[in-house]
């Protein structure tokens, strides 16, 4: 009812939390690791936080010989080994009341059938008043079969006081093409503020940490432009190798695998202005304006560099190369390592190179965005004095060991007077929580309350491949990726490429 | 590790500290808040200290614990400091103050305190009639007591609404916060009507009760009607009546609540009594006043059939443990 206001919520109420409400999701690809390791243990985690509905419906769909207590099982022990909070028989009891399973193969008319059978009888049964959330946890070539589906059987119609959405997974696409196709297919069956694009990074309290650390302090913005940043750098490093996930990798590569999303979403926030409040549609306005400025440095030999890992040796562990690896095609050109030079053309940033790059086996796993700043103009010092001072420098680390990092130099202690690097640490660990929760904890809740503002829209998408685009054909025409060890920082160009710029990576 | 410091001083404390971090790396600096820990030398030391640490891994905090030990010994204060694995995420100091000290507890508490960090103060046993005056609740942005722990729950409860000031919250608040999520949230559904009666049915003695019933008094402005069940139950039943029928939140057994609402199936939730842990962790998220339970208290006086202060049975006094207590 229009204008209707819950007597029972204030919002000076702040401990009261947002249950959502009756609902029910329902999972594609429910025996896949994404499933198992962080849909099902989010979903428990979050009945035991008390945020899911009384009568909550989980439906699994696969093709498996399975009635609703093997998946049930299945559902209890990822739970067991994945969740974050405490087993609780009592909130397990009422969850598994909810479980249901439908076999069946995506071509398969009639078990879409039993499946909109299944979802009709939960809003009967335990009340899921038509409201349900569709989990694509499978490939995207399944996508438009899956999605035909739920439009022949009606499972993505609904009538006005309910909700049906969908949740898809990266990759959005391989290039701006597909990603245009991918976006029509899935807003043919789903108008497009139901469709919940999950990019898990934008649900890390540290990500989200970048705009209360930008808006909320005096001490940042008014430094937080050309005349003090020198230079940035967005770095996604991974130490491990494509292990069992070769067949998805090969031929989707670094760039496309992270840059395209995390990354240019990390660039979105870090460059984008103060959105006018933190309603979905003024933050996505931003960061939409924010990519739009993007341009790729030019000439892109010298500004972009790509790899391939050779066998090595990575902490301690002898690894192989990644033409080595099961499942790769050993003449793969896919790179494992990719770095770009990005140029925000505002007048905040003008001058200001953005450095991103990413990469599997490398030196340790670190996500972390630095701000370096200018030196400052002039240092009433000798020489001598600040031969050991480096650049002033922000850090925001993502993960792991989530915090922000400052490093600005300080007096050596004794007669002479000498500045060294020293750094001051913020530790989200320290000051707040070791139990946040997960990215995928609030994404869920999000989509089951319909909060739009963590997903990136149809544009944000677009956006990312039109910048990444140029690239990808770039390099399509090249020959092999330049190879490095494994266990080290990526291949020569990558260095080569930000010492043409004059700067060099910092070791995160 | 825990550092043992009989009969020292609190510069001898803040000493070992500094000892303590450099040597360890155990730092104090990333702390957000210091907790402090009012009560008497007893069992309850340690176990409001568990919930403490539990509650640091949520709020990592400096926990500072007066325990009052006998006034008419000496004048003495013994320290034990705990940090590492002994303390969760935070880091202890247990304070036992002896003798004329121990009317003293915010003279030994100004020096340990973080610098610019809130205070939050904690009664977890007896708490002052008026916290916000008590010399250590003037220290404090935040005062948590608990009404439910109190020897005459229902008085204590009086005393705390006639007192009423910013900062002020109890943990028998705290407790129906599931409640009052359910509650909102199945009036989110259609039919949207306006509530016309309510009933909150709880033992006699039970805080949470009262307040829940005040809360919803509050908000909704409409008769609310406090019924009573067997003592030790805590709250059983949450009423609203609406022209198409009841939306009922039961709860008969203290684990699963069922909620019941016309034009939709019944619902079990699980809804079991929160231990103090939880509480306290959801109390620290927040260090604002908290205006809704301000209302809620006030709106006590407008609540039918609330026994006003209830004689409290001395059997259940003695027999309600830590854990039993924490009804809701």
């Amino acid at each position: 009812m229009a204008g209707w206001v819950n007597p029972l919520l204030d919002s000076r109420d702040k401990r009261l939390p947002r249950i959502a409400g009756p609902c029910g999701v329902v999972i594609f690809g429910v025996t896949g690791d994404l499933s198992r390791k962080k849909l099902m243990p989010a979903i428990y985690d979050l009945a035991n936080r008390g945020l899911l509905p009384p009568g909550f419906a989980l439906v699994g769909f696969a093709r498996r010989d399975w009635a609703d207590e093997n998946f049930a099982e299945l559902v209890h022990d990822a739970v067991r080994d994945h969740a974050r909070t405490p087993f609780r028989e009592e909130v397990w009891a009422r969850l598994s009341e909810g479980v249901r399973f439908v076999p069946g193969s995506f071509d398969d008319d009639a078990s879409f059938d039993d499946l909109a059978a299944v979802v009709a009888d939960l809003d009967e049964q335990r009340g899921t008043g038509g409201n349900h959330a569709f989990y694509l946890a499978i490939p995207p070539a399944t996508f438009p079969v899956v999605l035909k589906q739920l439009a022949r059987t009606g499972l993505a119609a609904r009538n006005s006081d309910q909700w049906r959405r969908v949740v898809i997974e990266k990759p959005f696409g391989h290039d701006l093409h597909s990603a245009c196709e991918l976006n029509e297919i899935v807003n043919d069956v789903f108008p497009e503020e139901s469709v919940f694009r999950i990019d898990h990074y934008l649900g890390k309290e540290t990500v989200q940490n970048i705009l209360a650390l930008r808006f909320a302090n005096q001490l940042y913005e008014p430094i937080w432009n050309s005349n003090y940043v020198d230079h940035v750098q967005i770095t996604m490093a991974e130490d491990i190798g494509l292990a069992g996930r070769a067949g998805y990798y090969d031929g989707i590569g670094a760039a496309r695998d992270v840059i395209q999303n995390h990354l240019l979403q990390l660039l979105a926030l870090t460059a984008m202005e103060e959105p006018l409040s933190f309603s979905p549609g003024s933050l996505r306005g931003e960061k939409i304006k924010a990519l739009s400025a993007v341009k790729l440095a030019e000439p892109l030999d010298e500004t972009t560099a790509r790899g391939q890992y050779t066998a090595g040796w990575q902490g301690g562990t002898k690894v192989v190369g990644v033409l080595e690896e099961k499942g790769i095609n050993p003449e793969s050109t896919t790179e494992t390592f990719a770095a770009i030079t990005l140029n925000v053309d505002t007048r905040r940033w003008a001058g200001v190179p953005f450095f991103l790059r990413t990469g599997k086996r490398l030196g340790r796993r670190v996500t972390e965005v630095a701000v370096i700043f200018k030196r400052a103009p002039h240092l009433p010092f000798e020489t001598t004095m600040t031969e050991e001072l480096g650049q002033n420098a922000l850090v925001i680390r993502i993960q792991p060991d989530e915090g922000v990092t400052i490093r600005f130099g300080s007096k050596v202690p004794g007669t002479a007077m000498e500045v060294r690097d020293v750094t001051m640490d913020f530790r989200y660990g320290t000051a707040f929580t070791e139990s946040s929760p997960e990215a995928y904890e609030r994404l869920l809740l999000d989509v089951l309350l319909g909060e739009p503002s963590l997903f990136p829209v149809n544009a944000e998408v677009e956006l990312s491949w039109k910048i990444l685009d140029p690239v990808l054909e770039h390099w399509a025409k090249q020959d092999r990726p330049e190879p490095y060890a494994a266990g080290t920082w990526g291949p020569p160009s990558a260095d080569r490429m930000i010492a043409a710029a004059g700067r060099t990576w910092r070791r995160p | 590790m825990i550092v043992d410091l009989p009969s020292t001083t609190t510069s001898a404390v803040n000493h070992a500290l500094i000892d303590i971090r450099e040597r360890g790396g155990a730092v104090a600096l990333g702390r957000v808040l210091t907790l402090v820990i009012v009560t008497d030398d007893s069992a309850q030391v340690e176990q409001s200290i568990d919930a403490a640490n539990e509650a640091s891994k949520e709020h990592p905090c400096r926990v500072v614990v007066l325990a009052r030990g006998l006034k008419r010994a000496g004048t003495r204060l013994d320290a034990q400091i705990r940090v590492g694995g002994d303390a969760g995420a935070s880091e202890v100091l247990v304070l036992r103050l002896y003798g004329p000290l121990a009317d003293h507890g915010d003279s030994v508490l100004v020096p340990l305190l973080l610098p610019d960090c809130p205070v939050v103060a904690w009664w977890p046993g007896a708490a002052p009639a008026v916290p916000a005056e008590d010399p250590i609740g003037r220290l404090a942005q935040r005062r948590i007591t608990d009404t439910a722990a109190a020897s005459q729950p229902i008085k204590a409860l009086e005393s705390r609404r006639t007192s009423y000031t910013a900062g002020d919250t109890d943990l028998a608040w705290t407790r129906i916060t599931p409640w009052r999520a359910l509650l909102a949230a199945a009036l989110d559904l259609p039919p949207h009507e306006d509530v016309e009666t309510v009933t909150v049915t709880g033992a006699a003695d039970n805080p949470s009760a009262d307040l829940l019933a005040g809360w919803l008094r509050s908000r909704l402005h409409v008769p609310v009607r406090r019924r009573t069940s067997p003592p030790g139950g805590g709250i059983s039943a949450a009423v609203l009546e609406r022209r198409s029928g009841k939306v009922e939140l039961v709860r008969p057994d203290g684990k699963v609540g069922t909620l019941r609402q016309p034009g939709q199936p019944e619902r079990r939730v699980p809804l079991r009594r929160r231990p103090v842990r939880d509480c306290l962790a959801e109390e620290l998220r927040r260090l604002d006043p908290d205006e809704t339970y301000q209302a809620a208290l006030q709106a006590l006086t407008e609540v039918d059939g609330r026994r006003a202060s209830p004689t409290k049975s001395p059997l259940t006094a003695q027999t309600r443990d830590v854990e039993t207590r924490t009804d809701q």
